[in-house]
């Protein structure tokens, strides 16, 4: 052994190190690659040899290459190799490895559990440490299941250093595992007043990621944090506080108010500007959850919005930045307040910095009303002239349209000044939002009917001037505007002045290069444009010039019939025979215009975006069910029904348009005049202003007197500046009108609802230049008003949406490994204990059954129950390979001989007192009730146990599941004596569970029970040979009275001594480091040091404590036994069998050999119990025999030869030291004799 | 929650990148890419943050950042963080990396990697702000570094009583 280690440190000298590696690297930089691609096939080889240290400055290397970009994940085995050194050096290299490639997908993943829960309980602490550390970053399901429990332990280590890194892992472990929630909280909420700031602080942060997500669940947490934040004087626990609070005040105004003084006085108070700034930003919060109007909070919003005012002056532009950030949050609920420092974020939208000047662009979108809107695109359009990066310009032009567009287009007066932009807009190079320009430019000339006719003209010069917008390739972007124009151009026809031109336009040989869904576009409108003309000449009688137009069609299309793109084709050569068949009817002389028109004849109604999901299904239409059974399972699931969806969705919609009638038009016309009536924002037309505009089907529209003064005619260029000059002077002819009216006192009363006041002008007192009636958008009938905002599914933290206030329950104890039965464990607790891996078993067979059923309904759910299976599955069969400590989800934690002294009365009280303990350390104490030695109540209380967790199962599940569950949970209770008398179950039956928590001494005051022995260290270094042993022993309280001072004293023998602190006399005893409060269990740990290991050992201890109840308090005391077995000082270690052949064969081992006669048990079973209970790993199995191997801490090799046949096992056994062999060889036969 | 701490030079070179959500390799190379466009662009007189790269998270998300010398320090965190507090965690990341390394440079950092990994798992854990306390994170760091030094002392020392068994059992053999 020690040879090979100077071996290693002797090649390690002839190998790269990551320094060298380094060196390497930079030495060739022009052949890198190559470079690096030698290095890892060197770092191949040495990953190959047996030398640990090797290994680690291998794996060391490809944590540096990892980085690079290279995948390491070949390499994964490895990691885990050297994260299980016994070597600290390597153990944290293999753990940073781990920590930088290990995800959910890599597979050894499952191989480490065992390593990372014999880490977890190291005494050292830098080695739990790193474990933690290391977990936190490749944490899976699998993992945080299995290590919930321990880490939970961890949360009340001695040391702060490791109570803090398990407080804070406990976060990953609740995404990953969501049922560690609620028997974890309690514990965590505990570490809130630890002590020791660190912990205080991680617990703040775990409880506040978690609160975050789910802010309900954890009001009831306000008034400790409430506490903590008038006390602590730690800024980064105050703001993690104070940010809580931000989250949580939206649920709970009440708690709003209370704040409100607090955070007041801070803010006044503090130095630090992170927590000044967090303090602000939670009073916007604050006063957005309060109700507004609340007279006395306008001083607060005062306060905020000065200290905001203070931060964005400041020149340090980091605090100008959150200025603006939350400056845009008091926006929302108070844009008055904000309004009244436009000039400082006008002034910020010129700063250098483009986050600020995004941020700034975001409080303008509050910032606008009807009086300014104007003046402030106009700033923006000088921005966007000037802007030099395209993304900034980007974010500028949508923030225009956002800004114009926001609330149904509230704050435009003047649309031809709106349309003007548009168009201005388009003149933008390179942008990425041609598609936004063009949905705003349609949106506008559907849903504002008197603005058609700017519109139309303004999109036909725009058409004129296509070869502007698509002459440089670099616009392509913005070409889309014209799809846009065309449509608009084409579907209102009737108000183009010359449509012959528009029409040539859209038939220019150019046309042809812009994209084809375009191009579709412009022939369809060229046909409706061709309609408009005719219609035009029949008029006049010209139908020399409407015969023109049909020539001018069929010379310019076969253009577009040629064109690549189908639909272009298909509309080409449709309307390409349409127009020849006029043709022939126009040489005839007939006239074709009214038909031709009647093809575009009706209007559209724009819809509503969510018009389609709010259309109510009918009832018994269920669209989750197949139509046709899915062909197979390999094919993606959901993708099918969607396209079928997508597919016939738009037919749905369409038809209903067309459907419309006329009544039903009515009718909506009637609702919509009624909600407009309703809607303030909504300005009614005042008479006087408008001409009647006498159409079928549409209202009494205003119509606009175009001033034709404004060059409207400058190509693509409309000069939406000329529009701000008349919009003051319009406004002000009608101020003075106004004031005209009133003094002459009126005759006719205004619009409904209209002041008419005459004092500073006020929003209201701007009314638009032009009436306009925007059009509402149309959904169905029956549209169910919710306006429910699904939120992702897929979302981890849903799941951790638990009510923690609920009493735990008994189902819900963390899993915790299963332990194995003591030396006074009953028969009957055996029993009891048996049946819960048949239920296991069952569940996983029911959920089989339920698989097969649920498939057709529920493809997704039964697939996580597939996966579910698995994981019981593999449970098992981690059990049987050799990985005893493996934890099996057996919620039941037996432990041995308890006196028969529950009665059914503690029964009753059962769920309360489990209740009330949840603070409890392990689910030791809560299985309390299951103890009863007497079968009687036991069965009745197991059954109860069922009951319980059947109850949550019932929560989570389907009900319609419940009754089967029942039915099972039942049978499960009766299979428990089954499965001991059937001697032959089947190969999957599951292992019956072990306990390893024994009683080790109670009185009528407490209650400890000792874990088994298991955490075996040998020291490293000088202490050769001296070993060391952890007990874990759980403190119960049995009594109502607080326990205090408690003192943990043993005797110490010769051979085996307690660790004492140093300066501790070897009589003294060791303070056990927690008080225990009526009811709660917690758990310490204590090392002794053993120097022979080849007897068992026993040790007398007391337990002195003191009782104080309300009245008086006395010394109690405690004897007890510390029994350490042989097999105690036994580790699992995994041998290979070439290996295991040649230690037998070495000869350097002595024999002994044992029968046991009548079990009855099968074979895998027995070899699991060995593993289990005497940490013994199996090497090879054939049949009914078996090889198994461990080895004690002092390097002892043991290994059993087990044989099965009939009743009879035969075990023969050989190991280096004859007397340790045979204990373990007796207490192997204790064991069984047992059972 | 953090979501990433990345470091690299001026010229885009990664030094050190901790990832706290899995991404593949290519990713997480384009991530370090993305991120260096966007911070390296930026002058020296703005801002320390930065609206969230396309990658990571998506709008949610903030790159606050530090540019020292010739490297950036480049956190991405999600909205429960303080912007101005983590601008104070990597003031103390690299406080605390220059008293370790003793004038920190760039060289220390491309050569001792797993150092500032160690460093960092003292201050950030698993997404977490886990020490932000100079003085304790500094104290964990070299204990951690003597109980190395320990272990590789008394490799030295195994070798060497071997050294000299073996010399002795040389020895006896030739007499």
């Amino acid at each position: 052994m020690a040879l090979k280690i100077v071996k290693g440190s002797i090649d390690r000298m002839f190998d790269k190190n990551l320094q060298d590696l380094v060196r390497g690297i930079r030495n060739h930089k022009e052949d890198e690659a190559k470079y690096i691609s030698t290095c890892i096939d060197e770092i191949k080889q040495e990953l190959k040899q047996d030398n640990i240290a090797v290994k680690a400055n291998a794996v060391c290397k490809l944590t540096y290459l990892q980085m690079l970009g290279y995948d390491v994940s070949w390499a994964a085995f490895n990691i885990v190799e050297v994260m299980s050194s016994s070597k600290f050096t390597y153990k944290r290299i293999g753990y940073l490895a781990a920590s930088q490639c290990f995800h959910e997908g890599t597979d050894v993943i499952m191989l480490t559990t065992n390593q990372i829960r014999k880490d977890l309980s190291s005494p050292n602490q830098y080695d739990t440490g790193v474990a933690l550390t290391g977990l936190s970053c490749f944490v899976t399901p699998d993992l945080a299941r299995d290590l919930a429990n321990d880490i939970m332990t961890l949360m009340s280590h001695t040391k702060p250093y490791i109570r803090k890194k398990a407080v804070l892992i406990m976060y990953k472990v609740f995404l990953k595992y969501p049922e560690s929630l609620r028997p974890a909280f309690p514990r965590l909420k505990e570490k809130l007043e630890d002590p020791d700031p660190g912990v205080q602080s991680a617990a703040v942060n775990v409880i506040c990621e978690l609160a975050r997500r789910n802010p309900k669940n954890y009001l009831s947490l306000a008034p400790l944090f409430f506490k903590l934040m008038t006390s602590s004087t730690n800024n980064w626990v105050l703001i993690k506080i104070i940010k809580l609070f931000g989250a949580l005040t939206p649920l709970e105004p009440r708690l709003g108010k209370k704040l409100i003084e607090p955070l007041t006085n801070l803010i006044h108070s503090t130095s630090a500007m992170s927590l000044l700034y967090e303090c602000v930003n939670t009073v916007i919060a604050v006063l957005i959850s309060l109700s507004s109007g609340m007279p006395n909070h306008s001083a607060s919003i005062q306060l905020c919005v000065q200290k905001l005012r203070i931060l964005i002056e400041d020149s340090d532009q980091n605090l100008k930045y959150l200025g603006l950030l939350a400056m845009s949050k008091i926006l929302k609920t108070h844009p008055k307040s904000v309004q009244s420092h436009k000039d400082l974020i006008l002034q910020c939208l010129d700063d250098k910095d483009e986050s600020i000047r995004l941020r700034a662009l975001d409080l303008l979108y509050g910032m606008v009303s009807k009086k300014n809107l104007m003046e402030i695109v106009k700033k923006l359009m000088l921005h966007v002239d000037k802007a030099e990066g395209t993304t900034y310009r980007d974010e500028l032009l949508t923030k225009i349209i956002d800004i114009c567009s926001q609330s149904n287009y509230q704050y435009i007066t003047n649309f031809e000044w709106y349309i003007s932009i548009l168009v201005e807009l388009t003149r933008l190079e390179g942008t990425r939002h041609g598609h936004l320009i063009a949905s705003q430019m349609l949106d506008v000339a559907i849903r504002v009917k008197a603005i058609r006719g700017f519109a139309v003209a303004q999109m036909a010069t725009l058409l004129d001037n296509a070869h502007l917008l698509t002459g440089n390739t670099q616009r392509n972007g913005i070409c889309e505007v014209l799809y846009a124009a065309a449509w608009i151009c084409g579907e209102f026809s009737e108000h183009l002045e010359d449509p012959m031109q528009t029409l040539e336009a859209m038939l220019r040989p150019k046309v042809a290069t812009l994209p084809g869904h375009i191009q579709a576009v412009y022939v369809q409108n060229a046909a409706k444009l061709f309609a408009t003309v005719l219609q035009k000449h029949e008029g006049e009688t010209d139908s020399q010039a409407a015969q023109e137009t049909s020539q001018l069609l069929i010379d310019r299309l076969p253009l577009f019939v040629q064109s690549a793109n189908l639909e272009v084709q298909e509309r080409a050569s449709c309307i390409l025979q349409l127009v020849k068949y006029i043709q022939k009817l126009q040489q005839k002389n007939v006239e074709v215009a009214e038909e031709v028109t009647a093809l575009f004849a009706g209007e559209l109604n724009p819809v509503a975006p969510k018009a389609q999901k709010k259309v109510p299904i009918p009832e018994g239409l269920d669209l989750d069910a197949w139509i046709n059974e899915p062909p197979s399972e390999s094919e993606s699931e959901d993708e099918k029904p969607k396209v079928v969806f997508a597919k016939e969705e738009p037919k749905h919609y369409r038809s209903r348009h067309t459907e419309v009638d006329e009544k039903e038009l009515a009718r909506r016309r009637e609702v919509r005049k009624q909600e407009q009536a309703n809607n303030p924002f909504y300005i009614k037309a005042s008479p006087s202003s408008q001409k009647v505009y006498d159409a079928p089907g549409v209202e009494h529209i205003p119509v606009v007197q175009i001033d034709l003064s404004v060059p409207l005619k400058v190509p693509g260029m409309p000069m939406s500046d000329q529009y701000l000059k008349l919009e003051e002077e319009r406004r002000q002819k009608e101020k003075a009108e106004r004031k005209k009216k009133e003094k002459k006192k009126k005759r006719e009363k205004r619009g409904k609802g209209r002041k008419a006041d005459s004092g500073p002008e006020s929003e209201e007192d701007i009314t638009p230049a032009h009436q306009v009636d925007i059009v509402t958008e149309e959904m169905p009938e029956n549209a169910l008003p919710s306006d429910d905002d699904d939120k992702d599914p897929n979302d981890p933290h849903k799941a951790l949406d638990i009510d923690l206030d609920k009493p735990l329950a008994d189902s819900e104890k963390l899993p915790v490994r299963t332990h194995r039965p003591e030396v006074l464990k009953s028969p009957a607790e055996d029993r009891d204990s048996k049946s819960v891996p048949q239920e296991t078993k069952k569940k996983s067979s029911k959920e089989k059954k339920e698989k097969k059923k649920d498939k057709e309904k529920d493809r997704k759910r039964s697939k996580e129950e597939k996966k579910k299976k698995k994981k019981h599955k593999e449970v098992e069969e981690e059990l049987l390979e050799s990985q005893p400590e493996e934890a099996v989800q057996s919620e039941e934690t037996k432990e041995a001989a308890a006196p028969p002294t529950s009665t059914s009365a503690e029964e009753v009280t059962a769920p309360s007192s489990a209740a009330a303990v949840d603070t409890s350390s392990a689910a030791a104490p809560e299985s309390e009730p299951d103890e009863p030695k007497d079968t009687e109540p036991e069965d009745t209380k197991s059954s109860k146990h069922k009951k319980k967790k059947q109850k949550k199962e019932k929560e989570e599940k389907e009900k319609k599941k419940k009754k089967r569950h029942h039915h099972h949970h039942h049978h499960g209770d009766a299979g428990g004596e089954d499965s001991v008398q059937n001697g032959t179950v089947e190969e999957e039956e599951p292992l019956p569970p072990m306990s390893n928590y024994s009683l080790l001494a109670e009185n009528s005051y407490i209650k400890m029970m000792k874990e088994d022995a298991e955490q075996v260290y040998d020291i490293q270094g000088n202490h050769q040979d001296e070993s060391k042993v952890v007990v874990s022993v759980i403190f119960e309280n049995k009594s109502d009275s607080f326990l205090k001072s408690m003192e943990f004293n043993v005797l110490d023998s010769l051979n085996s001594k307690l660790q004492r602190p140093e300066g501790a006399g070897p009589h003294d005893g060791l303070t056990v480091p927690f008080q225990l409060p009526p009811g709660v269990s917690n758990e310490a740990r204590f090392v002794f040091s053993v120097q022979s290991i080849v007897m068992p050992q026993k040790l007398k201890g007391t337990l002195t404590f003191i009782v104080k109840s309300d009245e008086s308090s006395t010394h109690e005391k405690l004897d007890f036994k510390l029994h350490f077995t042989c097999t105690s000082y036994l580790i699992t270690t995994p041998c290979y069998s070439d290996a295991y052949a040649k230690l037998l064969e070495s000869g350097d081992l002595k024999g002994s050999s044992l029968r046991l006669e009548g079990i009855n048990m099968p074979f895998h079973h027995l070899l699991a119990r060995i593993c289990f209970h005497h940490h013994f790993s199996v090497v090879e199995r054939i049949d009914s025999c078996a090889s198994m191997y461990s080895r004690s801490i002092q390097g002892h090799h043991v290994c059993l030869l087990v044989k099965t046949s009939d009743q009879t096992v035969s075990i023969d056994a050989k190991c280096d030291e004859p007397s340790l062999l045979g204990n373990v060889l007796d207490e192997i036969k204790q064991t069984f004799s047992k059972c | 929650m953090i979501k990433a701490i990345l470091i690299f030079n001026n010229h885009g070179k990664p030094r050190m990148s901790k990832f706290y959500e899995h991404y593949t390799e290519d990713t997480e190379q384009q991530i370090i890419r993305e991120t260096f466009h966007l911070v390296s662009k930026r002058d020296e007189n703005v801002c320390n943050f930065l609206e969230g790269g396309l990658l990571i998270g998506g709008s949610e998300n903030k790159l606050i950042y530090r540019h020292y010398a010739t490297l950036y320090f480049v956190f991405c965190v999600d909205s429960s963080e303080s912007e101005l507090g983590i601008l104070d965690l990597i003031q103390v990341f690299v406080e605390t990396l220059d008293k370790c390394f003793e004038n920190v440079c760039e060289l220390d950092l491309i050569f001792h990697l797993d150092k500032v990994h160690n460093i960092l798992a003292e201050m950030v854990m698993g997404g977490m702000v886990l020490e932000t306390n100079m003085s304790e994170i500094i104290t964990q760091v070299e204990a951690q570094g003597k109980m190395e030094k320990s272990e590789t002392l008394t490799l030295l020392f195994i070798c060497q009583s071997m050294r000299q068994s073996q010399a002795s059992r040389f020895s006896s053999k030739i007499s």
